[in-house]
């Protein structure tokens, strides 16, 4: 099955990809193709951008229109794609970084406008292609090559501030959680307007070895037991939840997708 | 007339940068080149506020007002600081609100309750760029009343048509 | 005189662009650019073309790439500030032979500088803003008329040349109101991207005697890669110093051995000049003026009016420099193209230099009185 998936979605000739034994990001990447093979897309009409950092050459791997473009930048350039051609299935894979420091501005604004983009972002927690710095999603505490004495910024909670900023689908899945993973992936594809998927991946190389996190099947193990669904979240306390990673559609809501919008501005002021 | 160099001075909202708009698209009716250009910036919104408009037989090279032929200024400020030095052929139009000092000797100068009549003759202080523009074509005669009034209409709001046509008519009026 | 309109050269950049095929805008309000973002948000729907207002200079510049990968001739427009902040997705339009137009109506600077006054302190960087050994086409219009056709050519030579291109225009003839003679539709030669003959065949290898891929947008079933990363032929990353050494100089090679379709030039009264002017953009107008006051004075002087600023039409220069006392150069910065003249010039003559950098206009005077110096 899998190597059917592979066959389909990913320029073979350009694997295997470059990313660390034990990585989270190939299994993401595995679920994003699964998504869109589930939904049955046409992959000619399937545009996946990326930005720079690990996440990024996802792009290269997988067999779509894809665009690898500067760094924070990949939702910028889907904007633009997806405003020239509202009918390209429009899918961005960003990191953590990217998304929300250097990209974060463009973050929001893709948020508030509802354009009908999926963001798919690695969370992996760390700075991994520049070797370990933190990240604006590095927790309280925990250690980077630029945080030698721990982390004393707050993280971000993306779909939360995705969710804030009006994106109208949040929700979070994870590396080892593939099944749903892949169901939520495929949601936000087909949800209309702007919607934002974390994928918490793990990154056994630098943050795993600069916080003792163990090995990577351990950092797998970690995502398995402390991983709580939405609804189990629900009954329980913020104490309880310190630490947790909840998973599941985070939040809905309804608004006009932005290129429909502008579609009836020109249907009205069209000189024909 | 071979080239005019005109100079419109005033407070912002005046809506003399319309005028000279305005002036540039009479211009354009009359088969003349013209450039236009204007003051920006904070000082255009509310501050003193320039427009220039250059009228002319020839091509146009510089397109900034350089000796003008025609300067007229709605506001004290504008006054001081845009009606001196100036050729002595060059015209000089004044509201009569502006207090010129007994020793402004500039001959061809003229005073004219510009803004008296947009404000009681038209009864709307904003036609007061349209009384203008109505008063400076009645002195320099460079554009024929059918071409100014279509250049009028072509920079008005709608609905605002009849009003802004009286107020080039009395503006003419204060001129003739 | 037929189709002739009172038009500012910001909105005669917009109907240019309209002209040229562009359906995509993506901007951020800048003075003294502003009113091209104003005129592509409300002409563009009305030609069945989009418009967008991005967060961002930086965002603007990807958004109007994006377009443009997607098929879409694209624009976006700024001024010095937010041309600082283009050069980022200005280079990798570049290296990823993506076109597109990006319009600069300078203003005074550095940094937030002097926000509504002329300048061309931007020159420079329109060469080199960006990193690394790139491509670069910018052309500069002198008049309204020429802010509408030269955006035209922007267009075509963006889409011949897979490059984008920069208009370097300056609030001179920016904000400036005159007449000008809209080109009939079909009178004016429009270039559009080539769809490769072959789906299969690598994204971006050249047909043979070219230098140039043919670009299929993306959702036209070749489904390649692109990457500001130097790329082989396929578009997919690679390391080989072999590749990146071919790709960066093929690159340049595709504008340099291309300048006679590139290259253009005004010449007024070059043939028996003594003082030869050398002045482009707004700054050209003050040089007309100049020049005909020195002529009825009996001076012989000449213009020579660079449009395309880079590449830099060097050859005609240094030929004319043989033939005339001294050049003048005239420029609204403090000698950036002065140094391109130095450098074509040489000793052939004398060089004198006007450069003003507080915001106003050179006047025909300042440039008269500097040429009769002798």
């Amino acid at each position: 099955m899998a190597s059917n998936l592979v066959k389909k979605y990913f320029r073979e000739d350009h694997l295997p990809h470059i990313w660390c034994p034990g990585c989270g990001h190939g299994v993401l990447m595995k679920d994003v193709a699964q998504a869109v093979e589930n939904l049955g897309l046409d992959k000619d009409k399937v545009v996946l951008v990326s930005g720079i950092g690990c996440s990024s050459r996802a792009a290269g791997y997988m067999d779509f229109n894809t665009m690898h473009t500067t760094h924070g930048r990949a939702l910028a350039f889907a904007t633009g794609i997806k405003m020239a051609r509202p009918e390209l299935e429009v899918i961005c894979i960003m990191g953590d970084g990217d998304a929300s420091a250097i990209g974060g501005n463009h973050l929001i604004h893709a948020a508030r406008r509802n354009i009908g983009i999926t963001a798919i972002v690695f969370n992996n927690d760390i700075y991994g292609m520049t070797g370990g710095q933190y990240s604006p999603t590095t927790p309280y505490g925990e250690k980077g090559t630029t945080a030698p004495y721990g982390n004393i910024d707050r993280p971000f909670d993306i779909p939360k501030v995705a969710e804030a900023a009006g994106a109208t689908y949040t929700a979070r899945g994870s590396a080892y959680d593939a099944v749903r993973t892949t169901k939520l992936i495929e949601e936000g594809i087909r949800h209309k307007g702007f919607s934002v998927i974390e994928c918490a991946s793990i990154c056994p190389t630098y943050y795993g070895r600069k916080n003792k996190k163990g090995s990577a099947v351990d950092m797998f193990r970690w995502q398995k037991e402390n991983s709580v669904s939405v609804e189990k979240a629900k009954t329980m306390t913020p104490e309880e939840l310190e630490g947790k990673l909840v998973i599941g559609e985070l939040s809905r809501s309804e608004f006009p997708e932005l290129t429909e919008q502008y579609q009836k501005i020109i249907d009205k002021v069209q000189i024909k | 007339m071979s080239k005019m160099e005109i100079r419109l001075a005033g407070t912002g909202g005046q809506g003399l940068i319309t005028g000279t708009i305005i002036l540039a698209e009479a211009g354009i009716f009359e088969n003349k080149f013209v450039a236009q250009s204007q003051s920006y910036g904070p000082e255009a919104r509310g501050g003193m506020c320039k427009g220039e408009v250059i009228v002319s037989d020839e091509k146009i090279g510089f397109t900034k007002v350089t000796r003008p032929t025609f300067v007229m200024a709605l506001s004290q400020q504008s006054f001081n600081q845009y009606c001196k030095d100036l050729a002595e052929d060059c015209f000089v139009l004044v509201d009569e609100t502006i207090e010129v000092p007994e020793d402004y000797d500039h001959k061809n100068f003229m005073k004219l309750p510009i803004l008296a009549t947009a404000r009681e003759k038209v009864g709307k202080m904003q036609t007061v760029n349209i009384v203008s523009v109505g008063a400076i074509n009645e002195i320099l005669k460079f554009s024929s009343y059918e071409n100014i009034k279509k250049a009028v209409l072509m920079h008005v709001p709608k609905g605002t048509e009849e009003l802004n046509l009286k107020a080039l008519e009395e503006g003419a009026k204060l001129a003739k | 005189m037929k189709n002739v309109k009172l038009m500012q050269g910001n909105q005669a950049c917009v109907e240019g662009a309209l002209a040229a095929g562009c359906r995509f805008y993506a901007g951020y309000p800048i003075t003294p650019s502003t009113e091209i973002a104003e005129g592509c948000a409300a002409r563009l729907p009305q030609v069945g073309g989009r418009f967008i207002q991005m967060e961002d200079e930086i965002a603007s510049c990807a958004a109007a790439i994006g377009a443009s990968a997607a098929g879409v001739k694209a624009m976006t427009a700024t001024s010095g500030p937010g041309f600082s902040l283009k050069q980022e997705n200005l280079g990798y339009a570049c290296l990823t032979e993506i076109p597109f137009v990006l319009v600069d109506v300078q203003r005074a600077g550095p940094s937030t500088g002097l926000p509504t006054s002329p300048s061309q302190g931007d020159v420079m960087q329109a060469r080199w803003g960006t990193h690394g050994d790139h491509p670069v086409i910018a052309l500069s219009p002198s008049t309204v008329e020429e802010c509408y056709t030269l955006c035209v050519r922007a267009f075509n030579l963006s889409e011949k040349y897979r490059t984008p291109v920069i208009f370097l225009m300056d609030e001179i003839v920016g904000h400036l109101r005159e007449s000008i003679q809209i080109p009939e539709e079909g009178s004016l030669e429009i270039v559009n991207r080539t769809m490769p003959k072959d789906l299969n065949a690598p994204a971006y290898e050249c047909e043979p005697g070219s230098l140039i891929p043919s670009f299929a947008p993306f959702g036209h079933g070749q489904r390649y890669n692109v990457t500001g990363l130097i790329h082989a032929k396929d578009g997919f990353p690679t390391n080989s110093t072999e590749i990146a050494h071919n790709q960066v100089k093929r690159l340049m090679a595709k504008i340099d051995e291309n300048l006679d379709d590139i290259l253009s030039w005004e010449e007024k009264d070059t043939e028996d000049a003594d003082v030869l002017l050398v002045c482009y953009g707004g700054t050209a107008r003050s040089a007309y003026s100049a020049m005909e006051d020195l002529q009825k004075e009996g001076i012989k002087v000449g213009l020579f009016r660079p449009i395309t600023i880079w590449p830099f039409p060097a050859k005609r220069l240094e030929e004319l420099s043989r033939k005339v006392k001294k050049v003048v150069v005239a420029e609204h910065n403090n000698g950036q193209i002065l140094l391109e003249v130095e450098r074509v010039v040489k000793n052939n003559c004398k060089i004198d230099f006007i450069g003003k950098v507080n915001g106003t206009v050179i006047t025909p005077d300042e440039i008269a009185n500097v040429v009769k110096e002798g």
